[in-house]
């Protein structure tokens, strides 16, 4: 389990065995086999493309319930501004804010504040290291997975900045523990998360060896009890000021929320895991040579469009543009505050992130290539109809998981109808060839025709 | 794509390319790259390579009347060869200076031409060479070590 524990995950009970998520995945992580879904967890990237198209709703994000906040003393909400956009009419977020308190939270801390201390802290850096161009946001961890499997070539392009989920627990559980003095141990801080790949990353840390984070309450979970609490309080003196997060710090959640709140003038920011594959493309081929940062995001208009969410993502990314039209801006952090926070806080990545090489055939080249003439060999010989059928998302999949030893070609059921068949007109053929003196039959033994 | 094996030490991928086909270009220089990875090559040399492939397809539609992409891989060198059936070009050396390009408006427009294509090639390989003749066309070389 240590090393791949991931959030999506398959309910085998509701697995009808169909081919949607297996042509979808965009690691090719899924085949179907004995008539259920299996993930392969090393190809996952907890993108929950999965979870989006199943009919049968049997890929699910585990989360954490909403009680798992009893297991420490002091608990602490990290929300994610894509809860923003849940709420029809929001005209402040203190509500939101003060919500969360009423639900059992001791404080909060949002997620779009550590955004802004991410903006700054990304900025300081291309001022200071001149990182490497175009530089790839490390925001979305399904993309920064997603590049560990598919593009490996970019590693080193990623921005080399913790998440702003990091860096509000680590802010938010070090400022409680001074203010209340007590033990940071006692201390659980959970993400309001709109995402799987973002609960993965709680257990499953990118960048760094332990996450801060205690644990992700999925917005699907927390959006009714948070909406039933949230009107319930009036008091202007407990709903006021609880805001701390900028507007550029909220509009991250919306796709180029980033790019903008960094003031570069050559970004591109792109939604949804095709498109962010085929830019990726682009700059692996050296073609968008004059792009400085490339935010990515596997979601469709960014965070908003989260598989976790309540909301329809377009409708959501609306409300949240309202909102910021409509409430005032807050003081953007200041250098004395930012200097403070660089020298308590390290946000740089202080674990590596490497290649995950689960594409290649074998660790050695020569019998790599070996193994790669063969598998074109088995693939010129298939349908080429890339139906599914098999369990394997393409033909060329499946070519592959024949020589990995998976598998047979005869998983392929034209493969499999053409043996048939030959084996059909061999038996026609063997009854024609009965000795004349044992045939009685008036026909002279079984005719095979074409 | 046709496949060949070669003796058993490497193997021959090819490609035929479209003269001004655009929705298949690039597609060659993906294939490439797929390949490389499932065969565990170094990171470094997938980008290097992937990037004179693109270069070198992109060439081929944009300048030429088609062609073919090979690549051969052994476990110790990638070798690239690009060669199409014409036009030829006029002055190799004049070629693969930064900044020239022949290049017609129509390619200006969609963002080619900026005459970085063969000198990128050429920085990108450990080997390169190039012939050419007018009306025979352009044999294009490039060799990667492993």
């Amino acid at each position: 389990m240590q090393g791949y524990y991931h959030s999506v995950t398959l309910d085998e009970d509701k697995c009808m065995g169909c081919t949607n998520c297996i042509k979808r995945c965009p690691t090719e992580a899924i085949r179907v086999r004995d008539g259920k879904a299996y993930i392969i967890a090393e190809r996952c990237i907890d993108c929950g493309e999965c979870i989006r198209i199943c009919p049968y709703h049997a890929k699910i994000a585990v989360t954490d319930p909403l009680d798992a906040i009893d297991d420490y003393r002091y608990k602490i909400a990290l929300p994610a501004p894509t809860l923003y956009g849940q709420f029809e009419n929001l005209t402040s977020i203190d509500s939101v804010l003060n919500g969360l308190r009423l639900l059992g939270f001791d404080d909060v801390f949002e997620v779009a504040r550590g955004a802004d201390f991410a903006t700054e802290y990304t900025k300081y850096q291309i001022k200071h290291t001149n990182p490497k161009r175009p530089i790839i946001s490390s925001s979305c961890p399904a993309v920064v997975r997603l590049i560990q499997v598919r593009f490996p070539e970019l590693i080193s392009n990623l921005a080399d900045v913790q998440s702003p989920m990091e860096i509000a627990a680590q802010i938010a559980k070090d400022e409680f523990s001074r203010k209340h003095g007590v033990d940071i141990e006692e201390i659980g801080a959970f993400f309001i998360t709109p995402c799987a790949a973002k609960a993965t990353s709680i257990r499953n840390p990118l960048g760094t060896e332990e996450s801060s984070v205690d644990g992700a309450i999925s917005i699907l979970d927390i959006f009714g009890p948070l909406s039933l609490v949230m009107n319930k309080d009036d008091n202007p003196c407990t709903t006021i000021g609880l805001r701390k997060s900028t507007l550029k710090g909220v509009g991250w959640a919306n796709s180029g929320g980033e790019g903008t709140s960094l003031d570069i003038a050559s970004y591109l920011a792109v939604d949804g895991i095709p498109n962010v594959i085929k830019v990726l493309e682009e700059i692996e081929n050296g073609k968008l040579s004059d792009l400085d940062f490339f935010e990515g995001l596997a979601c469709v208009g960014g965070c908003v469009g989260g598989p976790l969410v309540f909301e329809n993502n377009y409708v959501a990314q609306n409300r949240l543009r309202k909102l910021i039209s409509k409430i005032e801006d807050s003081e953007p952090i200041d250098r004395k505050e930012f200097n403070m926070a660089l020298e308590k806080y390290d946000w740089k990545f202080n674990k590596e992130i490497l290649p995950k090489p689960i594409m290649r055939l074998d660790d050695d080249i020569s019998s790599a290539i070996k193994k790669m003439e063969e598998l074109e060999r088995i693939y010129a010989d298939l349908p080429g109809l890339d139906c599914g059928s098999c369990g394997s998302p393409s033909c060329r999949a499946l070519a592959e998981d024949i020589v990995r030893g998976y598998t047979t070609e005869f998983d392929c059921i034209i493969k499999l109808r053409e043996k048939i068949r030959n084996l059909a007109r061999e038996f026609g053929e063997l009854s024609d060839n009965l000795p004349t003196g044992m045939d009685r039959s008036d026909t002279g033994g079984l005719k095979h025709e074409d | 794509m046709t496949v060949e094996s070669n003796a058993g030490v490497g193997m021959v991928h090819s490609y035929q390319i479209e003269a001004g086909n655009f929705t298949k270009a690039g597609e060659a220089a993906s294939s490439i790259k797929r390949i490389l990875r499932q065969l565990g090559v170094d990171a470094n040399v997938i980008r290097r390579v992937s990037i004179a492939a693109y270069e070198a397809e992109m060439n081929m539609v944009i300048h030429s009347i088609g062609g073919t992409i090979q690549v051969a891989i052994s476990p110790q060198v990638i070798v690239f060869k690009a060669i199409d059936e014409g036009p030829g070009i006029e002055d190799v050396n004049l070629a693969m200076e930064e900044g020239f390009s022949t290049a017609k408006d129509w390619a200006r427009e969609l963002g080619f031409g900026a005459g970085m294509g063969l000198p990128n090639i050429k920085r990108c390989s450990d080997d390169f060479r190039i012939q050419s003749e007018v009306g025979q066309g352009t044999y294009l070389e490039a060799r990667f070590l492993l």
